[in-house]
């Protein structure tokens, strides 16, 4: 697993990434009350809007940490969307992006250069 | 508040930080013509006596809407408001309150605006109603770029029997959010003619019943053939008291709902303050604009109210806000909602009935004057008939005789070629006296 300074994280699985929002972000977020996916099909560069997840007090933009196209998106959250701070690394993901350049991914930080990271902040 | 002007030597301080040698250079890219040379001449102070004497005799050359016979509409309606309804806003707790931004200490206002959202709801015959707009026109805009973020359709198609001042605030909203705007032209009945110019590129079709020219329409058919074609239906209603007789905008199919709250419980205010109704179907909440109450329960489960939503406001989510309205129209949404509960529902009809009959009785006899053409077919309160004599002229006579007959169609469209059409409404204050003056002065003038 691989994550970004906004907090998110990749996980990629041959040329399909995987992202969601750290355990960090989500409990920085509290409550989480809804979550905005984008269609399947949409390509996103890095730094592209990727969805928008709400809470009680915020309303915050996810980013692409990575380029690529939507394969799939998590609709479970639709309904569910406490389920980003419950396993906000595992069921709580939000979309999936079939990758141009799976190395890309590499770039990255791993787990330990983001916890170095969250000890700065 | 204290008011502290600067010294000379804080003016000093601030120009020598900013490097200006003084004011006037300050404004050196205004254009020298823009400019005031000198000062503005302007008269000297004067006692209180000798301002309250001047500002009576300017204020002695108004005429009030209550002086006389009164047939002026089109958007804005004389109606009786209550008194216990400014007694009650003017309770401090009400008054000073502005919109809230540390709301849930404000319980009351809370309610209030809890209590109004339901009387929306209700009224307009939708799932959801927001804590209000500015006005019907900003609403109307509202409704259009909230279409266009739902739909991520480029046009709104507006019809004919819209009150062109809306379109007009409509294209000066949304042609910024980068909708097009298409705008048929002006039809006493045309409602329906929207359907033809809907297409694949289409996100909404707004229209107006009662329209501009008063006539009310069941919009099923349009909302039905908007659907079927992926937009969505924006039913613009700006005399609400209507909302008492006519078939609600959420029964035939309107997706939002944008309408003038001012005929209930506001005055006429020289055209505002108003209160914008902006109601829409629960599934499109989150794409809605402005502040929305709710109830729920605190830590120990008493009924409480709160800001819900609030996080796609502007001063959270700034400049991916879902509109940049991030206030309401307190006070105004307060008065309509204490006289909608002191009519409650069947005094809502019984009104909506009576201002009908007195619209009934004054077509009918303004019918019966020769040259004078009744133009709406179906009407509510408000009627537009075509004159022998451009209405402009008809209206600037009659106000001579202390009648204010009604609103010139050119007043509202310039150039839409219906100078010779005059809108006249009909409230509960429209006495069968005034409606005889009316018809005298009338005939007199165009005889």
């Amino acid at each position: 697993m691989r994550f970004t300074k906004d907090h998110e994280w990749v996980e990629v699985a041959g040329d399909v990434a995987t992202i969601g929002v750290t355990a960090y972000a989500a409990e920085q977020l509290g409550d989480v009350v809804f979550v905005e996916l984008p269609p399947v099909g949409k390509a996103v560069k890095v730094g592209d809007n990727l969805a928008v997840v709400e809470s009680v007090k915020a309303a915050s933009d996810v980013y692409a940490p990575i380029a690529g196209e939507v394969v799939a998106v998590n609709d479970e959250l639709t309904g569910t969307p406490e389920t980003v701070n419950a396993e906000p690394e595992s069921g709580g993901w939000f979309a999936k992006l079939k990758l141009s350049d799976p190395g890309a991914v590499d770039a990255l930080m791993d787990r330990d250069a983001y916890e170095a990271f969250l000890g700065t902040l | 508040m204290r008011y502290l002007p600067l010294t000379p030597d804080d003016r000093a301080a601030m120009l020598a930080a900013v490097g200006a040698p003084d004011i006037d250079a300050l404004f050196t890219d205004v254009p020298k013509a823009a400019r005031l040379t000198g000062p503005v001449d302007l008269p000297l102070h004067k006692g209180e006596i000798e301002v309250e004497r001047e500002l009576a005799a300017l204020a002695a050359k108004n005429r009030s809407g209550a002086q006389g016979p009164f047939f002026c509409g089109a958007g804005a309606y004389r109606h009786h408001v209550p008194s216990s309804v400014d007694h009650l806003i003017q309770r401090s707790e009400f008054l000073t309150s502005y919109t809230p931004y540390q709301p849930e200490i404000a319980q009351g206002t809370l309610q209030a605006l809890f209590e109004f959202q339901s009387q929306v709801a209700a009224l307009t015959g939708m799932e959801v109603a927001n804590a209000s707009m500015y006005d019907g026109s900003t609403a109307a805009a509202e409704g259009v770029m909230m279409a266009h973020r739902i739909t991520k359709r480029p046009k709104a198609v507006l019809s004919g029997g819209l009150h062109p001042q809306y379109a007009e605030a409509i294209a000066t909203l949304a042609h910024v959010a980068g909708v097009d705007i298409v705008r048929q032209p002006l039809v006493i009945d045309g409602e329906a003619d929207v359907i033809g110019a809907i297409d694949a590129e289409t996100s909404c079709v707004v229209v107006q019943t009662p329209n501009v020219f008063g006539t009310a329409g069941d919009l099923t058919a349009i909302a039905e053939a908007a659907h079927a074609a992926g937009a969505l239906m924006i039913v613009v209603v700006t005399e609400a008291v209507s909302l008492g007789l006519l078939k609600s905008p959420g029964e035939m199919g309107a997706d939002i709902v944008a309408a003038e709250g001012q005929s209930i419980g506001n005055a006429l205010n020289y055209g505002g303050p108003y209160v914008g109704l902006f109601a829409t179907r629960e599934r499109f909440i989150r794409q809605a604009p402005g502040r929305l109450c709710g109830e729920t329960v605190d830590a120990e489960g008493r009924r409480g109210f709160v800001l819900t939503l609030s996080t796609r406001e502007q001063h959270i989510r700034r400049d991916k806000a879902t509109s940049n309205i991030c206030t309401n129209s307190g006070l105004c949404a307060l008065a309509f909602t204490i006289h909608m509960t002191m009519l409650g529902e069947a005094g809502l009809r019984q009104l909506a009935a009576v201002n009908h009959a007195q619209a009934r009785k004054l077509t009918t006899a303004l019918g019966a004057i020769p040259d004078v053409e009744v133009l709406t077919p179906r009407f509510f309160n408000e009627i537009a008939v075509r004159l022998p004599v451009p209405a402009a002229e008809l209206v600037e006579a009659l106000a001579g005789f202390g009648i204010l007959a009604g609103v010139p169609v050119s007043r509202l469209a310039p150039d839409a070629g219906l100078d010779d059409v005059l809108l006249l409404a009909a409230t509960e204050l429209t006495t069968d006296a005034d409606i005889a003056a009316l018809i005298k002065a009338l005939a007199g003038a165009l005889a």
